[in-house]
């Protein structure tokens, strides 16, 4: 059980660190001034959330290791993040759908771990779910002004949607560590979370006048550290300073 | 010869003394105990155990925070102290006094309203004051402004722009 718990917690840090550091990019690049502002603080909250979960992670950890360590100096098959979250940006129309997807099923999972009869999932659950809620208006409302928009605007959110929906579901998908928990009581199995988050994204991606993607395959493997190629890129340059000069600090 | 309780009753003092000079420094009218940062103080065999929450998971203000209490309660020569900081349960606006939201208005930011009990996706925005001219002819640019804990808003009215500190 407290191996899976820290797998776990590991697929938890390594969703809000990578997704994160793909909002960070935006830093500065953003379409509008306020809408980089805001792109900027849901990368430090997630950041935020990151640190939290990885710092749980080292206290359960046998040997000595900090946050730092699991952030930096970890290979790209130790990572456990969904492959939605490390998807390239590419325009605002995918980050908000990368977003809108990834929010409605991140505001479910906290306020399901909220009630976990483990106390240390529940701490950080709590604390990060206030933080989704706003991040779940952006995205919707964003969903919802860009697909019912013009036709352009309308396009491109039709076509990162279909794109990104081969990442839509792997969160449903249970991995080993998963199952483990779910069979102690600890979390609820991701597919039950299914039903109430389809039901949301169907909703808002109705208002937002888009089509309702055909079923695809449901891309999978990040759960258990097999990436896309776009992994590598991010642990490159998330990890340079650390490889390059070890244990610098600043 | 004082007596234990009364040491114990001076020695706190001192140390919430302490810790009401030290400011949020992203609002420096606030002091963390306005913020409701600071959780608990106790006395644990003869170590002032004092907690502290944080507001936002990433707001970088929290260690620095951190190192400003611990200059001021060295400054002070109170040296048997630990920190610790505390998630649970997690931090809510609703803790802030109401010495802090007078503060905050009259620093031009509009103070966090109560939270709602049930969270809405659409069509809860609240009736907000202009801390500048009072009118609640106001509308949200965007929830989201220069720190973690500020939206960003502006009056129809005066047409200034102004932060809200908004509920969490």
């Amino acid at each position: 059980m407290s191996d899976s718990k820290k797998k776990y917690i590991l697929h938890l840090a390594d969703n809000a660190l990578i997704l994160g550091h793909r909002l960070s990019e935006w830093c500065g690049h953003g379409p509008v001034l306020e809408q980089d502002i805001a792109m900027s603080n849901i990368a430090l909250d997630l950041i935020g959330q990151a640190r939290n979960w990885y710092q749980l992670r080292a206290r359960l950890d046998e040997a000595d290791i900090t946050e730092d360590d699991l952030a930096y100096l970890r290979d790209i098959r130790q990572y456990r993040n969904l492959l939605l979250l490390e998807q390239e940006n590419q325009d605002f129309a995918y980050t908000v759908v990368r977003q809108f997807l990834w929010d409605s099923y991140h505001h479910a999972l906290l306020s399901d771990l909220m009630d976990s009869s483990d106390q240390d999932l529940r701490a950080v659950a709590q604390k990060s779910f206030k933080e989704v809620q706003y991040h779940l208006k952006w995205s919707s409302e964003w969903m919802i002004r860009l697909g019912d928009g013009t036709e352009i605007s309308h396009q491109k959110m039709q076509t990162a949607l279909n794109d990104l929906w081969y990442y839509a579901d792997e969160c449903f998908v249970s991995s080993e560590y998963e199952e483990e928990l779910v069979k102690n009581n600890v979390i609820t199995d991701p597919s039950i979370l299914a039903k109430a988050v389809k039901k949301m994204r169907e909703e808002i991606i109705q208002r937002a006048t888009l089509d309702f993607p055909e079923e695809v395959y449901a891309q999978r493997g990040g759960k258990e550290g097999i990436h896309t190629e776009q992994m590598g890129y991010i642990l490159a340059d998330l990890q340079y300073m650390q490889r390059t000069y070890p244990n610098a600090k600043w | 010869m004082q007596s234990g309780s009364t040491q114990l009753r001076v020695g706190r003092q001192r140390v919430m003394q302490a810790l009401e000079t030290v400011c949020d420094p992203e609002v420096p009218v606030l002091t963390i105990l306005d913020l409701g940062i600071v959780r608990s103080i106790e006395n644990v065999e003869d170590i002032w155990q004092i907690d502290i929450t944080p507001t936002y998971s990433g707001c970088p203000a929290m260690n620095m925070i951190e190192a400003n209490i611990r200059l001021t309660l060295d400054a002070r020569g109170i040296k048997n102290y630990r920190i610790n900081t505390v998630l649970e349960p997690a931090w809510t606006t609703d803790w802030m006094s109401e010495a802090g939201r007078k503060k905050l208005k009259e620093y031009g930011i509009a103070p966090p309203q109560a939270s709602p009990h049930q969270f809405k996706l659409f069509g809860d925005q609240q009736l907000l004051e202009c801390p500048r001219c009072e009118s609640t002819n106001t509308e949200c640019i965007s929830q989201f402004g220069s720190t973690s804990c500020k939206a960003l808003y502006r009056c129809l009215d005066c047409k200034e722009p102004f932060d809200y500190f908004k509920c969490h």
